[in-house]
């Protein structure tokens, strides 16, 4: 396989998209907030429970590419039980991560199983897939929007 | 490339000579011979079209139908040039039914905004298809929207064609209108379109035919079918960017009041009272786009230079080759089985994203389109997300799309 696309499909990501973590509905969520990418389709539903500043609970559905799935999966399991405000570092990191401006090892090391998108930033058509539910998950905390579009 | 032993008959053209015209083609993307199987979107452009922006620009740049200077009466003659040769390549009767636009979405804006201001209102119903590209449902939306009409829709059936049984019964006293493609970019599905515009006319209703993916590949005679307007783009037949037609029969063009105003379109202006300019001036304001209408003209005079038989047989055996060989990959499922198509084929791999197919591909070299193709609402019907489509072109070969089974194949092991 060619090395860039190797980078891309990595393991972590190939199995993230095969069995999603955190793939369900949750009947309980303080919020519920869509994630569109209108170009290639791809649509997430992401619920979040929020209590005392923390990220107690967080789960997704829908469905869309490899890359957009295992994104989703990978956040809902590095989020969890992490505060908001660490949260929306993450998010930041994330962005930079994939459009390949993330600088020094501090700042990748930091970042754990998502290193597994560096890949993305290779593929600049691909970065709306990486981010789509990170955005969704950015505007659930922030906002109180019902709907984010990617485009 | 070809081998002539196995199909001896029917190739009058020579493929590997034809891709010499299409200097792109040589090219090399990520390493791999570029397979260039993304035409619906937009088609690459011959030599001589390329040289003739670049004459444009170097010889005889200048405004029309303005200028009393030699260069501007040479812009002038070679910008209405490509008029009559639109009108000819059409067989449209004259050549002041023959409108520039932008492309076929400005087009199809040009006839909701000015033919349909003029005519739809409250209660109206216009007809459009379940397999419009969003630019033929838009405009409409807007209009009714504005005028409080309704918009009824004409459903498709598993294959990908129309229901011509549902289509008659859309029609009732308040239709006023019908617009729908001729050839869908999405399922390859050719309309049989003779049969609606008789339909539509039976009932004294005129329709707007979207050929911009029909021209490419279709004999196109206004008269013979009865056209009202049709609607084309010309990048999508080996033209530049930026221009496109609305033939429009001229009884109807005469009654519409202008798309636009502005300098061109009239023929004296007072602060009281604009008198507006003849056809097809009426409909073209502003300094239009000289460069590359005049090399769209020279497009359609490549076009004429081949023969358009041979092309249109060598497409259909490109198209029936691909679906018969992407049929045996397992797991792969075509969108769009009707029984008349052109040069597309739409698809789906069990399990895998459209979209991770196309990255994947092009690092083959191979170029796809993947995802809803401007057409959500056939998506919708197919319970689709997106497809991986891959489109023809005359200059197309086989040997491609065995590179596109190949990749696909890689695609597969990937996700194994
Ligand atoms: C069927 C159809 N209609 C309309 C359009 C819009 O054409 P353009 O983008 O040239 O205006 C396209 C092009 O994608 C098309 O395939």
């Amino acid at each position: 396989m060619n090395p860039e696309l190797k980078e891309l499909y990595q393991e972590v990501i190939l199995d993230h998209n095969k069995s999603p973590r955190n793939f369900r509905v949750m009947e309980d969520a303080d919020r519920k907030i869509e994630g569109f990418n209108p170009l290639c389709g791809d649509h997430y539903v992401v619920y979040l429970k929020v209590r005392d500043g923390v990220v107690q609970d967080l789960s997704f559905t829908g469905s869309g590419c490899a890359i957009s799935k295992a994104s989703a999966s990978v956040m809902s399991s590095i989020v969890k039980g992490k505060s908001v405000q660490e949260a929306e570092l993450l998010f930041e990191k994330f962005h930079q991560l994939v459009m390949g401006d993330l600088n020094g090892e501090a700042n990748a090391e930091s970042l754990g199983k998502l290193i597994a998108f560096a890949g993305v930033s290779e593929f600049p058509a691909r970065v709306k897939c990486a981010s789509l539910a990170w955005h969704t998950l950015h505007t659930a905390l922030t906002s109180n929007e019902e709907q984010v579009s990617t485009e | 490339m070809i081998s002539t032993q196995t199909q001896p008959t029917k190739l009058t053209f020579d493929v590997v000579k034809i891709r010499k015209d299409f200097p792109i083609l040589s090219q090399q993307v990520h390493g791999k011979a570029l397979v260039y199987l993304d035409n619906a979107a937009t088609s690459q452009k011959p030599q001589v079209v390329i040289d003739s922006l670049v004459r444009y620009y170097t010889e005889f740049n200048s405004n029309v139908h303005r200028g009393v200077h030699l260069l501007s009466e040479q812009a002038t003659k070679a910008y209405e040039e490509s008029r009559v040769k639109v009108q000819r390549y059409i067989n449209a009767k004259r050549s002041e039914e023959i409108i520039f636009t932008r492309g076929t979405t400005e087009g199809i804006n040009l006839v909701a905004q000015s033919f349909g201001r003029a005519n739809i209102h409250e209660g109206d119903e216009i007809i459009i298809s379940g397999m419009e590209h969003h630019s033929n449902i838009v405009p409409w939306q807007m209009l009714c929207a504005e005028k409080k009409a309704t918009l009824r829709v004409i459903p498709i059936d598993d294959n990908g064609e129309i229901i011509l049984d549902e289509y008659v019964k859309l029609f009732n006293d308040k239709t006023r209108f019908a617009a729908y493609t001729h050839v869908s970019n999405a399922l390859g599905t050719v309309n049989p379109i003779k049969h609606m515009i008789e339909t539509a006319h039976a009932h004294n209703v005129p329709v707007l035919i979207d050929g911009a993916q029909a021209i490419p590949h279709l004999r196109i005679d206004v008269q013979e079918l009865d056209y009202d307007f049709y609607v084309f783009s010309s990048h999508k037949m080996f033209g530049p960017t930026g221009i496109g037609v609305v033939y429009g029969k001229k009884s109807l063009l005469e009654t519409m009041p202008p798309y636009q105003g502005g300098g061109d379109m009239i023929k004296s202006v007072t602060f009281e009272k604009t008198i507006y300019n003849d056809l097809p001036y009426k409909f073209e304001a502003g300094t239009p786009n000289i460069a590359d209408t005049i090399a769209f003209g020279v497009a359609i005079d490549y076009l004429n230079s081949l023969d358009f038989e041979a092309i249109h047989d060598y497409e259909q055996e490109l198209l029936e080759y691909a679906t018969e060989k992407l049929s045996t990959v397992n797991g792969l499922t075509i969108i769009g089985t009707a029984r008349e198509k052109a040069g597309v084929v739409s698809f789906t791999l069990d399990g895998i994203h459209p979209h991770d197919i196309g990255t994947i591909l092009d690092t083959e070299g191979i170029a796809i389109r993947t995802g809803h193709h401007c057409a959500q609402l056939v998506m919708q019907r197919f319970c689709v997300p997106a497809t991986a489509r891959a489109s023809f072109a005359f200059y197309n070969t086989k040997n491609e799309i065995d590179a596109l089974v190949d990749g696909i194949n890689k695609v597969k092991e990937i996700f194994s």
